[in-house]
């Protein structure tokens, strides 16, 4: 956004306050906001939000400064946390609705750092195939927002599952594949009204077989090797040096003097793909990369160092424990799964503790899903490669293993301070669970966004896709 | 693969779950060879009989998934490993699942170790696909082969439902009129069929009611279809899949057709399968019809107690749960003495320290027709390796 703005505020004053100076004025270049944070202007916005009283829960915060509250209540108003704490509620207006949790638990929102729900909506047709655009492997300009499908059946399961805020990715077939997007799962009726407010796009990248597949095997186009994939790779975060740099220079001296007359210089061409990156060198677009092997996430490490840019998080990294303790030193995140394996040979050393071992050794571990079965069930999966790690004998505790699903994966989309854990004044995204979410039996009985209860275990609710209506 | 070898032992203390959904409370199981020779709580051991103290365990028969791809592939996206879809003609009911078979695949310890003792295992990808083979995971051998014919109807990309359900009856066709007219077939005397000879042999057993025929099928639609083509033939159906088949329960109970379902599939993921829902297996339990769990997976097969699990979390009794991984399985598979903890019973049994669905607990003892079976595996292997870093090589 940073550089962004730097560049549109430069065009505003040229064009508007130094017309005196100027002749002629520099024309405004049409700019597309390249991180529209805007909300959505077109719908209404959703209101504030009731006032909810949760009482006689055992609140699993994911916070560290307080992970188990007994006998707890959380008060939800407006749209964030308005209090919590142990003991007797506080009494309230009688416009708030109270929830009694006794033997039931309650967590932050579950947040997946890595969703294809929308972009891959069901049911699973060509139609709907919207999350790779694999027509050329650097596609880093395209954005996931303008491919996600409001409608989709999967986003309804995945509330169902106490999943409240995820991060929508262009799929793996190209190295840069494209913006992904944060949203809040809200039944909206456009993908701009569901985005997490302030949160930052990110860029997903891949690297290993995929690319290699799509273009080397399936069209004999570069990247045929990972040789290839590197290289234009690299190729490009070159140009976004240079590109940034030209802006860089043309908005500090926008004008040159010709025969003793100051004129406007025609600023750099725009390039959406370069925009991208020069947003990532900026630190305004997180970077997400798909990476399975220890070896090549080494690698990229190496690209970020050479130009610049930071690894927010590996995805599916089934070899992060190869090199965790390097991903902790770096401070790089590692989003994956329990126990996914065997569907490529790049998946083939994946292990049962890796989110373990990454806990281990300190570095910042993430139960992601990437899939609309998966994230019907975070807790569980969750739960499955905790036990595993415990029953290996890796030191673990529950709180660390709930991080998995909700303040690590707030850190790895950067939206931290204001989801993913139970504390005051942040968003009141808030899972009431009728047993341990550990349990395979746990089932989310009221799912609080934004303070908004979008489910309710207890009544019926009608389908939110349009899709699944008349059937 | 390390397995001791115990002639006469029993497993003692244990809360043992028995074939008709009870639990009994510190109870004694004694296995001789390679069978449960006595199941309960005041079992006289003989003489030399080894004790296992399980006290506070828990006791299941070893789970089964009757619809696997288990030891047909180790690496999907490796095509030489890949055995599962052989490709080419939509007949090839002549392909046998236990020529491809590989009891040494690296995946299968992996499933092992989660408390699967048996699986079916089949080829996919064809109308008609082969047979499949039933494996004890510690034998390289099948118990059972041919366990099945494997077929799967449905939405079609290049063609018609219509012109496969007409292949399949012309199939099917063939093969009566191929077992009447033998002599005059090596003679050359019949008009040509669409199948080879292999292929319609193949399909013999499935005629004479021996092998029954498992069809991978989610449309209600094509389920009411299957139901006719199998009265008509007089084939012995399996629904697998069955997104939909819950709602064909009732005639589903009345023909005493199984349905082999994976019970996380709640989802409009096709067209095939708008109607999907998380309780289809409580749905159909109810009806009377015999529901097994499957995990249609080769490398996922150990995900069998989870799914079994989530099948109690949409309604499902736990009863009813583990009969769907194993008593119930093993009368699909045609096994009345796999599946189950009684006397008589093929020894394979698991000792779990807790409830066999919940992820925290494990498999403490894995026995595979009595004998006690490894739990190591590569997975584990490599965690050992990289238990501390750096790793000594």
């Amino acid at each position: 956004m940073r550089s962004c703005r730097h560049i549109a505020l430069c065009l505003l004053l040229f064009g508007c306050a130094g017309t005196g100076t100027l002749t002629p004025p520099v024309t405004p270049v049409p700019l597309v906001p390249a991180v529209a944070q805007e909300p959505d202007t077109l719908l209404p916005a959703l209101g504030t939000a009731p006032s909810s009283l949760i009482i006689n829960a055992t609140l699993l915060t994911a916070d560290d400064k307080a992970p188990r509250i007994e006998r707890g209540w959380i008060h939800l108003r407006e749209g964030v946390i308005a209090g919590m704490g142990s003991g007797k509620p506080p009494t309230l207006n009688s416009g708030t609705t109270i929830y009694d949790a006794k033997g039931k638990f309650v967590t932050p929102g579950l947040v997946d750092t890595h969703s294809h729900l929308g972009v891959y909506a069901r049911p699973g047709v060509w139609a709907h195939a919207d999350g790779n655009e694999m027509t050329n492997p650097i596609t880093a300009g395209i954005r996931a927002e303008e491919a996600f499908w409001p409608q989709d059946p999967g986003i309804q399961k995945a509330v169902k599952g106490g999943v409240t805020t995820i991060q929508v990715l262009p799929g793996s077939g190209n190295l840069m594949g494209g913006h992904g997007v944060i949203l809040k799962l809200h039944p909206r009726r456009s993908t701009r009204a569901m985005r997490f407010p302030g949160a930052k796009d990110s860029l997903k990248m891949a690297c290993g077989e995929n690319p290699k597949r799509v273009y080397g095997k399936g069209r004999k186009t570069m990247p045929m090797s990972r040789m290839g994939s590197i290289y234009l790779m690299r190729k490009e975060w070159i140009a976004a040096r240079r590109y940034k740099r030209d802006w860089a220079e043309w908005s500090q001296n926008p004008t040159t003097v010709i025969n003793g007359r100051q004129v406007a210089k025609t600023p750099p061409k725009r390039d959406l793909v370069l925009d991208t990156l020069s947003q990532v060198l900026d630190g305004d677009i997180l970077v997400h990369i798909h990476c399975y092997r220890a070896d090549e996430m080494l690698l990229q490490l190496k690209l970020a160092e050479e130009f610049g840019f930071k690894v927010r998080s590996f995805h599916h990294a089934v070899e992060a424990y190869k090199i965790r303790d390097v991903l902790a030193k770096k401070n790089v995140s590692v989003s994956t799964w329990a126990d996914w394996w065997g569907f490529k040979i790049e998946a083939h050393d994946a292990i049962e503790q890796n989110l373990a071992l990454l806990q281990d050794a300190g570095a910042i571990a993430i139960l992601h899903t990437d899939s609309a079965e998966g994230i019907q069930r975070m807790n569980q999966e969750a739960a499955k490669a905790y036990y595993a790690g415990l029953h290996s004998g890796i030191k673990l505790t529950e709180h660390q293993a709930l991080r998995w699903i909700t303040a690590n994966a707030a850190w790895a989309l950067g939206v931290e301070d204001k989801v993913g854990t139970l504390e005051v004044g942040k968003m009141a995204d808030v899972v009431v669970w009728d047993k341990h979410p550990f349990s395979v039996y746990a089932t989310a009985q009221h799912v609080f966004i934004d303070g908004w209860l979008r489910h309710n275990a207890d009544t019926p609710s009608a389908p939110w896709s349009d899709f699944e209506v008349g059937q | 693969m390390k397995t001791i070898l115990l002639t006469l032992f029993a497993l003692t203390g244990a809360s043992v779950h028995l074939e008709d959904g009870s639990v009994l409370r510190d109870a004694t199981v004694l296995i001789e060879n390679q069978r449960i020779v006595a199941v309960g709580t005041d079992v006289k051991l003989p003489p030399g009989t080894r004790k296992i103290d399980a006290s506070g365990k828990t006791i299941t028969a070893g789970f089964i998934d009757p619809a696997t791809t288990l030891g047909l592939v180790e690496i999907s996206g490796v095509a030489k490993s890949n055995d599962i879809d052989s490709g080419g003609d939509a007949v090839r009911s002549a392909q046998r699942a236990d020529d491809s078979y590989n009891p040494h695949s690296i995946v299968i310890p992996i499933q092992r170790a989660h408390g699967v003792t048996t699986v079916h295992t089949a080829h996919h990808g064809g109308l008609l696909s082969g047979s499949g083979a039933v494996y004890d995971l510690a034998n390289p051998d099948p118990v059972r082969a041919p366990a099945s014919m494997n077929a799967s109807i449905g939405g079609q990309k290049e063609s018609s439902r219509g012109t496969h359900i007409m292949m399949l009856r012309q199939a099917l066709d063939d093969a009566e009129t191929y077992s009447r007219r033998k002599a005059d077939f090596e003679r050359n005397r019949v008009r040509q069929f669409s199948a080879s000879r292999l292929d319609l042999e193949a399909l013999q057993p499935v005629l004479r009611g021996e092998v029954p025929l498992h069809v991978h099928v989610n449309r209600r639609s094509d389920i009411r279809t299957m139901l006719k083509i199998a009265s008509s033939y007089g084939i012995r159906l399996v629904i697998v899949g069955g997104a939909e088949a819950w709602q064909e329960a009732r005639a589903l109970a009345e023909a005493k057709v199984p349905v082999i379902l994976n019970p996380i599939e709640n989802q409009p993921a096709s067209f095939d399968a708008i109607h999907s829902r998380g309780d289809a297996a409580a749905i159909l339990t109810n009806a009377g019809v015999k529901v097994a769990i499957s995990t249609f997976s080769a490398h996922d097969v150990r995900k069998l107690r989870q799914w079994a699990g989530n099948a109690v979390r949409a309604g499902l009794t736990h009863a009813h749960a583990l009969h769907a991984i194993t008593t119930h399985p093993a009368d699909i598979l045609g096994l009345p003495d796999h599946g189950r903890v009684k006397s008589g019973a093929v020894a394979n049994l698991v000792v779990w320290s807790g409830d066999p669905f919940e992820a925290s607990s494990k498999v403490e003892l894995l026995l595979i027709r009595g004998s006690v079976t490894s739990l190591d595996h590569r997975q584990h292997r490599l965690f050992q390796r990289y238990r501390t870093l750096p790793v000594q090589r």
